[in-house]
């Protein structure tokens, strides 16, 4: 699959269960990885499954923090604290996923 | 006393209507707990958890949710509705929730700490949803296939088990089995209130499933291995009574059909509820000895119920009619009914199961097996007779007169194959040839009958058309002995 082109827009959503550090941490990393790689191409919504308990299904979420991404399309799911940047990067088709063999 | 306070006074059971399966143990699972339900593919496991849920909704006014980690909703209601299982319905009554839960590893990217929150919050909105009472996991190893990280994924499966018992919800967790363990996981480490085990086994090109409760803390169980079908009503587990040794023991007698053989049993022929056995090699007429049996008692206004596993009911009528007895007057008039089937049909349970059915449907006083031995064929040793003691039991707790006829192969001794069910037969009459230079005689002795003085005689008897007829011993130094001959 090729990477994601410049031009597109991308569309995010961050699932959560209420404040906890590992959301905390979550949030503040895709933030510094979308400005710096998706400066002015993002949307990103949080949806904190603790007050829309309903909305897990739909996304098919089980792990939390999940990061889900609507568009480009196809879907990609990203689970963890996404402290990881090069495995978001790869998750987000940012970076080649042929790298990750050596990673 | 003490066995109450055993079972009832325990713990709680949440039953899962599941026929037989409540017997074992003792009521069902144990309510607001985990039960740990293990097997190999095709096992059953996703059909048991289904039926606890669906007993539970529709029977014990307990709602259930279903996390599914394997098939979808659609092909899961499908699967099932063969069965009877209606799960559009009840979850449209909001009896039942049925979430589908989809982990493609492929699909996930792992880019540092989580945990399994999101299972949790959509299983704690599923129960609350329709206030469920019953929780039915399948197959939650699933999981480990979607997820890399196995250290958090014990972490929260044992969290997860917390959770449920401590929400009091009663559940059923399935899992495949392992090679060295009951599930490849070990998720018996984390169960520890109840493991029940399946297995489907292939013997001879006859498969069998058979169900064991390893472990139930708290309360007692039987802990054998019982064969259990998955049939047009779902699963059922045999026994599908318990095994006990409570029968009632009649002293009411039962006319075996020939006044001379009455005359050998203590004068009076059988008793009722009791069980005999016919047994000899082929031809020797055990099939018509048996026939007077059901003419006598048809005669007498009883019900008979006959299972052929040689014959079809058309054929007996035909042969029985040429030695002089008329049953198909009786199948007109509704007391005699045959039930033919070919013994390798199906597996021993299955036959089972259906005489079962059949019996409890017509309610007979007279059931006749010809011959039971083909029956044991399809099933090893051990398998034939705990179920037959179990069948054995079954009808005699009803009070039902049991006849089997049992077929001796020429290479065996005449009181060989019938060794492992001799046991369970109150009467036993054995019929033989004798070959005297050119001719073949038949003679007739009973080898044993419980609670009657009978006869020692070997008897003489022909098939001509008017059915069997006994002749006197040659050896008249010795006429009756202990049974009492009827005075003329």
């Amino acid at each position: 699959m090729s990477p994601a082109t410049a031009s597109e827009q991308f569309d995010l959503r961050l699932y959560v269960a209420g404040q906890t550090p590992k959301a905390v941490r979550a949030f503040a990393n895709l933030r510094r990885i979308c400005d710096e790689h998706l400066a002015g191409r993002y949307t990103i919504e949080v949806i904190d499954l603790v007050e829309n308990p309903a909305l897990g299904r739909g996304d098919q979420i089980l792990a939390l923090p999940t990061l889900v991404r609507r568009l480009p399309t196809p879907i990609k799911k990203i689970i963890g604290d996404l402290s990881n940047t090069e495995r978001v990067l790869v998750g987000l088709d940012l970076r080649p996923r042929a790298r990750r063999a050596s990673a | 006393m003490a066995k109450k306070l055993l079972d009832h006074n325990g713990i709680d059971k949440a039953p899962t209507g599941i026929p037989g399966l409540d017997d074992i143990t003792n009521g069902g699972l144990p309510a607001g707990r985990p039960t740990l339900v293990s097997g190999g593919p095709g096992s059953g496991k996703t059909l048991l958890g289904i039926s606890f849920l669906v007993e539970g909704a529709s029977r014990y006014g307990e709602p259930g949710v279903l996390f599914t980690f394997e098939e979808n909703a659609q092909e899961l209601a499908a699967d099932v509705r063969s069965l009877g299982y209606d799960l559009d319905k009840l979850c449209q009554e909001k009896k039942l929730l049925v979430d589908y839960v989809h982990v493609d590893r492929s699909e996930i990217e792992e880019t540092g700490e989580y945990d399994l929150e999101g299972l949790f919050v959509r299983l704690d909105h599923a129960v609350r949803q329709i206030g469920a009472r019953r929780v039915v996991l399948d197959t939650i190893e699933t999981l480990f296939g979607g997820l890399r990280d196995t250290g958090v994924l014990r972490a929260e499966l044992r969290r997860l088990f917390r959770w449920l018992r401590d929400r009091k919800l009663t559940a059923v967790v399935t899992a495949e089995r392992g090679e060295q363990q009951f599930t490849r996981q070990g998720l018996e480490e984390y169960i520890t209130d109840a493991v029940i085990a399946l297995d489907h086994r292939v013997h001879e090109q006859i498969s069998t499933r058979r169900i064991r409760v390893v472990k139930y803390r708290g309360s007692t169980h039987g802990t054998n291995e019982y064969p259990f079908l998955i049939g047009r009503d779902g699963i059922t587990v045999l026994p599908v009574t318990s095994l006990l040794l409570e029968h009632d023991a009649p002293n009411e007698r039962v006319s075996s059909g020939l006044a001379e053989l009455d005359d050998m049993l203590g004068g009076r022929g059988y008793y009722r509820a009791s069980t005999i056995l016919m047994s000899g090699t082929a031809g020797t007429g055990k099939t018509t000895l048996s026939a007077h049996f059901v003419d006598a008692a048809c005669a007498r206004g009883e019900k008979c119920m006959y299972f052929l596993f040689e014959e079809s009911p058309q054929q007996m009528i035909r042969n029985m009619k040429s030695a002089g007895i008329d049953l198909k007057r009786w199948v007109d008039k509704g007391l005699l009914t045959f039930h033919a089937d070919r013994p390798n049909r199906h597996g021993l349970e299955t036959h089972l199961l259906e005489m079962h059915h059949a019996v409890e449907l017509a309610d007979p006083d007279v059931v006749v097996v010809d011959p039971i031995t083909n029956l044991m064929a399809v099933g090893t040793q051990t398998d034939v007779r705990s179920m037959l003691t179990r069948v054995i039991d079954f009808l005699k707790t009803r009070g039902v007169t049991c006849l089997f006829t049992s077929l001796t192969t020429s290479s065996q001794t005449l009181e060989h194959t019938e060794a492992m069910i001799s046991s369970l037969m109150d009467t036993w009459v054995l019929v033989a040839f004798d070959t005297i230079k050119t001719q073949r005689s038949r003679h007739l002795y009973v080898l044993k009958s419980r609670g009657m003085p009978h006869s020692d005689e070997v008897r003489p008897f022909r098939i001509t058309s008017n059915g069997f007829t006994l002749l006197p011993t040659k050896d008249r130094k010795s006429p009756a002995t202990a049974g009492a001959r009827r005075k003329k």
